[in-house]
């Protein structure tokens, strides 16, 4: 194991994180603070409780896996893309440094970022909203394994990427529209039941149920549902990288 | 065209590089190695020559990693690439043909980004070396971007140089680099090798092998076509041609100078010598003498020297053996 390696990764995708302080943190944050505003202060005073938290708390959880989603998915790809697309990708390919290292390093810097962010936004609602997280722990572990696994998306999408169109496509028409219909400001009871069965099929409904859960103690489906949703995209996240390296797929010829 | 063995330090251990049958068939469907056999000895200079689209960088990019090939093996100091790719790639070192360079990091942290992925320590003594050596010590902390195109050559080089590698390719170290960059390649080159570092490197300038190289490979269309020291290669370039344009045409060498290395040559008008430049005598002085007493007279001369350039375009295109 070249843990020297990994780190050499990670600490070189921080750094380029720490770097683009404005447009990789603060940007992000101003952006949800905005959602607060309009969708928690505004809008959100002439609708009553949903499942008996006020709709200003409701949508804390959905605001951070849209953030994190969305984040994670973008950084992750662009982290790897880049590379590919200066040419220095050569010498990651050419180092000493095995698959899963090379995930390790990329896909851990780009969740850490988004947790980092997750909390943040946390940190900033208590600004505008009061809620109380009712399991605290598995809040974190959830917001970790989601963090994880889109960042490993946005890793494969990285790859498959071959132009700027293609790297842009996956976060905001794909990932970004799950979200929005994946139950982030409204319960999947509110709406006609033609579409609570469609949104069962959105994967991101599952996460922000279970992170839902972790603040409120309620969810639209049980948590044991959610985890195991969650740990399959997890799976097939990881069968899709290790079968990219295994064949060398856009990246050796 | 075996490679040389003879009087290569490190006889009994393996050699740092070795090709066995390597093929290389791009998804293209174009075959850009054909079956490539090459021993290259530890702490030697070696130079691999051939023309645009000759597989230099197909080859290199397949021993460090870059590329898979389609068949054949590859071992670095006997340790295969594919099984024991670990080992292998963490001796290699690589200057590729493109300038691609991060933008945004500076100088020193690219170089030690370098060190810490091929998974050594740090050490910021051997960085501030390779720097130096590179000239690049007092743009340390510039952004790589604000670098000329002949700065960021040397950043790829001190990345190469980053984790102390044993066997350095180096893909057109010095294509679009001024004389004094060459020169300082030249002399670090040197150095590498007194570390008892082997280098690989490819070139389309003759005259970098000539000054650089113990041996000299030539590839064309995917085949190594010719390996052979570089002294034997400049004795034949040290032989000269003696042109002496004849006042009257001969019909053969008169025997009074059978003894010497004489042709005819455009109808008999034109008679040739050729002579070793390196030798202690080059025998014109008596020639000269002895045609005078054969009464043999002439109207003009001049001599010629077949280059590397020349052996190196005639095999290429001709495919035939180098001229004497
Ligand atoms: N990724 C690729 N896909 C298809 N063909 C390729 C690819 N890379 C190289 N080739 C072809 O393989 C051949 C050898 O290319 P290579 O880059 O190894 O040549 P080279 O000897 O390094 O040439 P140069 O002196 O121009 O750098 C060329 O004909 C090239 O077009
Ligand atoms: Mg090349």
């Amino acid at each position: 194991m070249n843990l020297i390696g990994v780190r050499a990764i990670y600490t070189f995708e921080m750094a380029r994180m720490f770097r683009t302080l404005a447009q990789s943190i603060i940007s992000p944050v101003v952006t949800t603070c905005l959602y607060f505003v309009v969708f928690g202060a505004a809008i959100g005073g002439r609708i009553d409780q949903i499942e008996g938290v006020g709709y200003g708390a409701f949508i804390v959880p959905g605001l951070i896996m849209l953030l994190v989603l969305t984040q994670s998915t973008q950084n992750a790809s662009f982290g790897i893309y880049f590379p590919k697309f200066s040419g220095t990708i050569y010498e990651v390919l050419a180092a000493p440094v095995s698959a899963f290292e090379v995930v390790t390093g990329y896909v851990g810097a780009a969740a850490t970022k988004s947790v980092i962010l997750g909390l943040l936004v946390l940190a900033t609602a208590t600004l505008f909203v009061d809620y109380q997280i009712a399991h605290p722990v598995f809040m974190l572990l959830f917001l970790i394994l989601t963090a994880v696994t889109f960042s490993l998306l946005g890793f494969i999408v990285g790859i498959w990427a071959d132009g700027f169109e293609k790297l842009g496509f996956v976060p905001t028409l794909v990932v970004l529209p799950l979200v929005f219909l994946g139950g982030t400001f409204y319960s999947i009871d509110m709406l006609p039941p033609v579409w609570q069965t469609v949104t069962l099929f959105n994967p991101v409904f599952y996460l922000v149920s279970a992170f839902r859960w972790s603040f409120f103690g309620t969810s639209d489906v049980s948590v044991g549902v959610s985890l195991t949703m969650i740990t399959l995209f997890l799976a097939v996240a990881l069968a899709v990288v290790a079968w990219i390296f295994r064949t060398g797929y856009r990246l050796r010829d | 065209m075996t490679p040389q063995h003879a009087s290569t330090p490190g006889e009994a251990s393996p050699p740092a590089l070795s090709l066995r049958g390597l093929t290389k068939t791009y998804d293209t469907g174009f075959q850009a190695l054909k079956s490539v056999d090459l021993d290259i000895q530890r702490g030697e200079i070696f130079a691999l020559l051939g023309p645009n689209g000759a597989g230099k960088t197909t080859l290199i990019s397949i021993v460090c990693g870059i590329v898979r090939a389609s068949g054949g093996q590859v071992e670095v100091n006997g340790h295969d690439i594919v099984r024991d790719w670990r080992r292998a790639r963490s001796l290699i070192g690589l200057v590729p043909q493109e300038l691609s360079t991060d933008s945004f990091e500076t100088v020193r942290d690219t170089v030690s980004f370098t060190r810490g992925l091929y998974g050594r320590r740090r050490n910021p003594a051997h960085i501030e070396h390779v720097l130096r050596s590179l000239s690049l010590w007092d743009k340390r902390d510039a952004r790589i971007r604000t670098l000329s195109g002949g700065m960021r050559r040397r950043v790829l080089i001190a990345k190469a140089l980053a984790h102390e590698p044993e066997l350095l390719f180096l893909d057109e170290p010095t294509a679009g680099v001024d004389v004094e960059l060459r020169r300082e390649m030249w002399a670090l080159v040197r150095e590498l090798r007194e570390q008892g570092v082997t280098v690989v490197l490819t070139t389309h300038y003759i005259e970098e092998a000539e000054e650089m190289a113990d041996r000299v490979g030539v590839i064309n269309h995917g085949e190594i076509i010719l390996v052979e020291r570089k002294d034997a290669l400049m004795h034949k370039l040290g032989r000269k041609r003696l042109t002496l344009h004849l006042q009257t045409a001969l019909a053969e060498v008169p025997a009074s100078l059978a003894h010497l290395d004489l042709e005819l040559a455009d109808d008999g008008h034109q008679l040739i010598y050729t002579f070793d430049t390196q030798a202690e005598r080059t025998g014109i002085t008596r020639l000269l003498q002895d045609l005078s007493s054969a009464g043999i007279r002439f109207s003009d001369m001049h001599t010629e020297q077949s280059t590397l350039e020349e052996i190196f375009v005639d095999l290429v295109h001709g495919g035939q053996e180098p001229p004497p």
